[in-house]
């Protein structure tokens, strides 16, 4: 599996909100989009998506271009993991995560057996078999963002987008969270995902992408484009990055005020 | 888990059984009430004359087979159908306060009747008016939101819908101004407060193919409308096209909803409440529920017709009967936080 984003432009209107991003997703790789509010992340997860027509460019997968795929064809290699968010109706988790095989099930048709099976088999590989039977609205915000893991997965994609997994969970489903995004990253998937979070990005990214003013400013390894340097740039903020004694994992902290 | 899902498998048997036996019983229940005395006996009687050939009390079996039967039998439908087109307008516009009016189709349905009854057509005319009224005012209302882009889709449709039906009101409440105070306007009044009273066997031959053109595609694509209660980009990126189903289910919906307005005026709170008792009692799935809400709506209107003509001396408007039933149903469904709705 290799995802090609090749020069790509995309926006609303006569509006661009961003072009000539260039980058490519390989197999089992995490890749963490990073930058401010309003740069167009989430347009550009749209583009991927095909929600969003692209302006420029052209998006491959191994090499065909994804542009004249019907919807259930993309849905079937590139899955979506949204926010968390309150569901109108009160499906069981169950019922959600049966949701994710609908590119697999015929247009008349209701799932089968093949498609429960796998509904639970993802379920419990994402060790959320105990609340199968429950509300999706009943659960909570952490277990919810699990739910919508595991709908994605039923759709048996090849990458998974998700827009800022980690946004608005308690600080243990974070963990979680990242530490599937990780796992799932050695299973077979190749994953694309935004934070607003530097650590989260730390933790889990092969490579960062530095998105910035509609362009991509900078892409490689977490602690060559994380830098001190680029966040100063990004946010005007003074930080410092480092390890924190007896955890292996880079941190970053605001700079004293002195 | 497996537990569960047997559970849910064992659920559709006695559930079809349940509900088709209850309608059965309703049914039979309301053959034998009405103004002319003629009780469960009589109508034993009449079904083992026709089947053992037998002559039969002609008064008796006009009441069954001409006034009461085509009742039941539109009851049913009209019930099943307005119950259905609520339940999937609920999911698509994604809110629990519409209904199958929501995007105008009653008020072109009573436009053309109205207009129909105001220049003294015949019966059968002022229906077909009406049944065009209903699906003109819905694809207009289409149009307009198909020519407003780059908005959320479901939101200019449901505005689009508020803007043509007030437009259309307007047009209804200048005819009533204007009809005849003692002949047409109660014609009008009671037009659109809904009856069964004056249904043929013949009306219900007749918007039988739009009510089965339209429950089909319904029935077959139940499962994808859990899809489109995620919202628009959800449910694309789960590979739907949403703009294509979305028309066809719209389509369906107002089909069904106008060919009933058509015979039996217009029936309220039946697509906005029975969806939701529907809810409570299978849960969302519309792999359930749409079955579930058309049985109810079918005993719902059965029942409601029963009263119609039984609790006082003269016929009772269907619609002052649903809502008085069904308003503090509804009223009651919100203070207790029923689960249903988040």
């Amino acid at each position: 599996m290799r995802l090609e984003i090749d020069r790509i432009a995309f926006g609303y209107g006569s509006r661009l909100v961003g072009q000539d991003i260039s980058f490519t997703l390989e197999e089992n790789e995490v890749l963490v989009l990073f930058g401010p509010n309003g740069v167009g992340k989430t347009t550009l997860f749209k583009s991927l998506l095909g929600l969003v027509p692209l302006r420029a460019g052209s998006i491959r997968l191994d090499g065909q271009p994804i542009g004249s795929w019907s919807g259930r064809e993309r849905a079937s290699r590139i899955a979506y993991v949204p926010q968390a968010h309150a569901a109108l109706f009160p499906f069981t988790v169950e019922d959600l995560v049966l949701m994710g095989r609908a590119p697999h099930v015929g247009m008349f048709a209701t799932p089968g057996r093949r498609d429960r099976d796998i509904t639970a088999a993802t379920l419990e590989r994402l060790g959320i078999g105990h609340l199968a039977g429950r509300a999706y609205t009943e659960i909570s915000g952490g277990e919810r963002q699990i739910a919508l893991i595991a709908r994605a997965l039923a759709q048996e994609p090849s990458i998974l987008v998700m827009d800022e997994p980690t946004a608005s969970l308690d600080y243990g489903h974070q963990m979680r969270v990242l530490d599937r995004v990780r796992e799932l990253a050695g299973e077979g998937v190749s994953i694309v995902l935004s934070t607003h979070n530097p650590d989260h990005a730390f933790q889990v990214a092969d490579r960062v992408a530095l998105v910035f003013q509609s362009r991509l400013a900078a892409l490689g390894l977490p602690e060559a484009v994380l830098t001190a340097e680029a966040l100063k740039q990004l946010y005007d903020i003074d930080v410092v990055i480092g390890m924190l004694a007896g955890s292996n994992a880079r941190l970053c902290a605001p700079r004293n005020k002195t | 888990m497996t537990k569960r899902m047997v559970l849910r498998r064992g659920w559709v048997g006695p559930g079809w059984l349940l509900a088709i036996v209850g309608l059965v019983s309703l049914a039979a229940l309301s053959m034998t009430v009405g103004k002319f005395d003629a009780g469960l006996s009589d109508l034993l009687g009449q079904i083992r004359a026709l089947l053992s050939g037998a002559p039969a009390d002609e008064t008796v079996a006009t009441v069954f087979w001409n006034i009461r039967l085509p009742r039941v039998l539109a009851g049913l439908a009209v019930g099943a159908a307005l119950a259905a087109a609520g339940a999937i307008y609920q999911g698509l516009f994604r809110n629990p306060l519409v209904s199958p009016d929501i995007l105008g189709v009653s008020a072109g349905a009573s436009f053309g009747a109205v207009v129909g009854i105001f220049l003294s057509l015949p019966v059968g005319v002022i229906q077909f008016m009406s049944f065009a009224g209903g699906l003109i005012a819905v694809l207009s209302v289409y149009a307009v939101a198909a020519a407003i882009r780059n908005r959320d889709p479901i939101l200019v449709l449901v505005l689009a819908g508020i803007a043509v039906g007030a437009l259309v009101g307007a047009g209804i409440s200048l005819i009533k101004i204007l009809a005849d105070p003692y002949d047409q306007l109660p014609a009008i009044t009671y037009w659109l407060l809904g009856s069964l009273a004056s249904v043929t066997s013949g009306d219900i031959v007749s918007i039988l193919p739009a009510l089965v053109i339209g429950i089909i595609p319904l029935f077959l694509l139940r499962w994808r409308m859990n899809v489109m209660t995620l919202g628009e980009e959800e449910a694309r990126s789960l590979g739907i096209d949403t703009g294509r189903l979305r028309v066809v289910l719209v389509l369906a919906a107002t089909l069904i909803t106008a060919a009933s307005v058509s015979i039996t005026g217009i029936i309220g709170w039946i697509g906005l409440v029975i969806p939701h008792v529907a809810r409570l009692l299978v849960g969302p799935d519309f792999v359930r529920l749409l079955p579930v809400s058309m049985a109810l709506g079918a005993a719902y209107l059965l029942v409601a017709d029963m009263l119609a003509r039984s609790i006082a001396l003269i016929e009772v408007p269907l619609g002052i009967l649903t809502a008085t039933v069904g308003a503090p149903f509804f009223l009651w469904l919100l203070a207790s936080g029923r689960k249903g709705w988040q």
